[in-house]
């Protein structure tokens, strides 16, 4: 067979080429393990959504979920997947002041939705409504849990990328985790929204 | 707690240990000894190589066919006449039960991995896969949590639930021992890896393919992986999800599954087999892409009906989702729910047998050449049509309260996984070997094992068939002399031992063939058709000097016909430095701590968990602070390396 033309189709420097590519080819890899996590976040929903009837005789949904702390989550949550995009539109300024200032902030607001959240949790916990008390219990806590701790990673991973972009300034390796955390706290939000929906308004 | 830890007290089980202690300290003897230490580290652990990631995974797989094999010789023997007292009932279990863990999971998809691994970025013209470094990730964590469920032998105790862990038998209420937790471990750990594998074949094959290399014009080998890691991608998100819930019932005392507390124990049978069911054609897609390439190579054709195969394939995957409750027709889930699964069961058959035509309208006519790919390719047909029908005699709802859980089932799914799935392996183990290390395995010895295995086969299975009908149901160790099964098991547990021959065979082939092999000098060993034969064998760690431009399916035949009619070769382009990604150890060592953290887990030993979770989070964020992950080959380091591989050839 006749060999590929040469890839200097490119145009930029030979360093550069190829890296370029592979920057792509990971986002893309990002999304179809996006797809697998939504998978994921549908199995747990799947359970929950057969079990929240299972109370046991413990504490029922209306008699345990206090609404405004999970709408000051929600709006917290939201803010803060808006706190991203706005990181990503400096990056592409090219500003890195205004890209790392905006990362701290979503980070900050990630990391107070979650102690809302563990908060939540321990006042539940010392309401006698835990993991064990009931398959409803359970499969909520493990719901709400999944996405808190997809949360906590997400907090570390774009405190991570904060650090790089102190030290490297915005590359296109910096850029390229740039997009992809915001793309994965964006996906957060959206799960938050069902949960949101299924656990809390439904309930 | 030493009383708990080290298992004692049963004659086999010291034998195994003694012998798992002299294996490692021989092997550790010999590599100290040959001072090979630096060279497995630089070379093999921290690879990122496809090729010799491939190679390791076939090796694991190997391994891990004996372990199997030998448990499958344990049952058969305990079989083998009534009231034998070889295995107690306890030990028993656990037996079938690791037996049917380490075949599906720690054998089947690791060869299925490795084959991956060996062929599919040299098919599609690739210097490599997609994300070289989460491939070695991917192999780290299948080997770690093969070897954490392999230990469970020896230490603490073996799962004995069986390979699917139903409970209530896997709550703590059934299984109070640490064996169930080894389970959940070891197939979380090896599960993970096995889905970033699913992600990185696909994002391989959608995005790596040479130019000009079109959908409609891969090799049909690569088009199995893709359907097999889109059914991956849809299916082990699930499996995660339900081991992960069964832990936090034995662990945190959850509901998710008991009989008590409010859980649904059916909901974990629905679950699992939502994950089983499109496993098992995880397993055989690819076996069904190696025999569609091996039968156009060597009956010298075109494959019959390209794009009906492709569709196959295709649906097959899609479908594989919609049949996972015909497992359990006998649990009470109504004429309607048993209907609709039943057809969709049925369905399946549709496009298999799509296939299995398409196979013999390809060979119909073709100057066949019977080499060790081809024979297996020609004795998994037959076995898998037989096998196919029983599955269709199963699919049908009513007949299944009859044939449920006794040994015609077991008769079944071991015909379509030895002879699919392990047969297909087999077949491209041959067909790639010459790819992998530069000689062809020889085929005297082979023919031996090849015959070993087959009448092995028929021996054993088909009167498991015939026990069944006559009431013998799975998992059970003893049974009573006036049942009037004994002749029939006793000829079914000699025909085990004659696939044993047949293994102890391919053994002998390799160890045979690596010390009086004749080098394979063209790299095209079987008068190919695809890409991955256009190149020298072993594969140059690029793979490819230069980027082949592809213009039609089967390019590499059509090249052949083009040069021999004379059609002039473009000049060759300049050779470019290679971009190529770096060895790392961090796979391994992230493997490490994984086994630490499964392993305190599995002991309840939070003093363990912790640092090893801790060493998990710091390995990865050591990977991402870490910038200086690839390098360039230069020019004069490909050039020479191409000329080395042309005088060879000579
Ligand atoms: C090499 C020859 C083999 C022999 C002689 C053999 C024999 C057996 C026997 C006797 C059983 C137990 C039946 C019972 O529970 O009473 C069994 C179970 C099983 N085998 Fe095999 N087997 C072989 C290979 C394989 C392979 C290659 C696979 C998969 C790729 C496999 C998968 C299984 C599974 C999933 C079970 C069910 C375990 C359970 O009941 O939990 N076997 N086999
Ligand atoms: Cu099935």
């Amino acid at each position: 067979m006749s060999q590929a033309v040469s890839h200097g189709s490119h145009g930029h420097g030979h360093d550069d080429h190829g890296h370029h590519d592979q920057e792509s080819l990971k986002v893309f890899g990002f999304w179809l393990f996006l797809i697998t996590d939504v998978l994921l976040f549908g199995t747990v929903f799947a359970t929950y959504i057969v079990l929240h009837h299972n109370t046991n005789g413990g504490p029922t949904p209306k008699e345990l979920f206090e609404m405004p702390g999970v709408i000051w989550e929600t709006f917290i949550l939201l803010t803060s997947s808006f706190t991203s995009g706005l990181a990503v539109l400096q990056m592409h300024k090219g500003n890195k002041k205004g890209l790392i200032g905006w990362l701290i902030i979503t980070v900050l607001l990630g990391l107070s939705f979650l102690t809302l959240e563990i908060t939540e949790f321990v006042n539940m916990a010392n309401e006698g409504a835990t993991i064990s008390t009931s398959a409803f219990l359970s499969s909520f806590f493990t719901l709400v849990g999944t996405h808190g701790l997809h949360v906590t990673v997400g907090s570390f991973w774009i405190i991570g990328v904060i650090i790089q972009l102190a030290r490297h300034g915005i590359t296109d390796v910096t850029k390229r985790k740039v997009t992809i955390t915001s793309l994965y706290w964006h996906f957060l939000d959206v799960v938050w929204i069902f949960v949101l929906t299924i656990v809390y308004l439904w309930g | 707690m030493f009383g708990t830890f080290f298992i004692t007290g049963d004659p086999l089980i010291l034998g195994a240990q003694v012998s798992i202690g002299l294996v490692s300290l021989a092997a550790i003897f010999i590599v100290t000894y040959f001072k090979k230490w630096k060279w497995l580290w630089t070379e093999w652990i921290t690879t990122v190589d496809h090729k010799k990631i491939g190679i390791m995974y076939i090796l694991a797989a190997i391994l891990m066919l004996f372990r199997g094999g030998v448990d499958a010789l344990l049952i058969r023997t305990q079989l083998a006449l009534p009231h034998l007292e070889f295995l107690h009932a306890g030990h028993y279990n656990a037996i079938f039960t690791t037996h049917g863990v380490i075949m599906i999971l720690f054998m089947a998809m690791p060869f299925m991995f490795g084959l991956f691994n060996i062929a599919v970025p040299l098919q599609i013209g690739a210097r490599d896969v997609a994300y070289p470094y989460l491939n070695s990730l991917s192999f780290w964590l299948f080997f770690i949590g093969a070897m954490l469920f392999n230990i469970s032998f020896v230490i603490g105790g073996s799962p004995d639930a069986g390979w699917l862990a139903y409970p209530p038998l896997s709550e703590l209420s059934g299984s109070p021992g640490i064996g169930q937790n080894f389970y959940i471990w070891g197939i979380q750990i090896s599960g993970i890896g096995s889905l970033a594998s699913g992600i990185n074949f696909v994002a391989t094959i959608l995005k790596m393919r040479a130019p000009g290399m079109k959908l409609m014009r891969m090799p049909m080998f690569t088009w199995s992986v893709l359907a097999s890691s889109l059914t991956i991608m849809f299916a082990f998100p699930i499996l995660t999800v339900t081991m992960a819930m069964l832990f936090l019932d034995r662990f945190l005392g959850a509901h998710f599954f008991t009989l008590d507390g409010g859980g649904n124990p059916m909901m974990y049978v629905n679950l699992i087999w939502m994950w089983g069911h499109p496993e098992v054609y995880i397993v055989i897609l690819p076996a069904f892409g190696i025999f569609s390439d091996i039968v156009s190579t060597f009956a010298k054709k075109k494959l019959f009906g390209y794009k009906s195969m492709v569709f196959a394939l295709m649906s097959i995957s899609i479908l594989s989702f919609f049949t996972w409750l015909h497992h359990f027709f006998t649990m009470g889930s109504g004429a309607d729910v048993n209907a609709f699964f039943a057809i969709t069961t049925m369905v399946i058959a549709i496009p298999t047998g799509v296939k299995v035509f398409n196979w013999l309208f390809t060979l119909y006519k073709g100057r066949i050449n019977f080499s060790q790919p081809m024979l297996w390719t020609i004795a998994f047909i037959p076995c898998f049509v037989i096998g196919g029908m029983t599955g269709v005699m199963l699919a049908v709802a009513p007949a299944d309260f009859q044939f449920h859980n006794s040994y015609f089932l077991i008769a079944h799914f071991h015909q379509v996984l030895i002879g699919g799935v392990v047969f297909g392996y087999f077949a491209g183990m041959y067909y790639w070997w010459p790819k992998m290390f530069g000689f062809k395995l020889d085929e005297k010895i082979g023919k031996w094992a090849f015959w070993f295995w087959n009448i092995g086969f028929y021996v054993c299975f088909m009167p498991q068939y015939a026990l069944g009908l006559m009431g013998m149901t799975r998992r059970f160790n003893n049974y009573d002399t006036d049942l009037g099964w004994l002749p029939l098991n006793i000829v079914s547990t000699v025909g085990a031992f004659i696939m044993g021959l047949g293994f102890l065979f391919q053994i002998w082939q390799i160890v045979y063939s690596l010390r009086n092999h004749k080098k394979e000098k063209t790299g095209d060993a079987w008068d190919g058709r695809s890409l991955e034969w256009s190149i020298p064998s072993p594969a140059p760690m690029y793979n490819f000097a230069r980027l082949p431009q592809v213009s039609s399916q089967d390019e590499w035949w059509e090249e052949k016909e083009r040069r021999a009619a004379g059609v002039p070769v473009e000049p060759a382009q300049p050779l470019e430095p290679i971009h190529m990604p770096k060895n790392s150890g961090i796979p391994f060592i992230a493997s490490i701590f994984w086994f630490i953290f499964g392993f305190g887990l599995v002991w309840d030993w939070l003093w363990m968990a912790i640092p090893g979770f801790i060493g998990i989070v710091v390995t990865l964020f050591a990977r991402s602070f870490s910038f200086d992950t690839d390098y360039y080959i230069p020019v004069d380091e490909v050039r020479r390396s191409e000329e080395a591989a042309l005088k060879g050839a000579k």
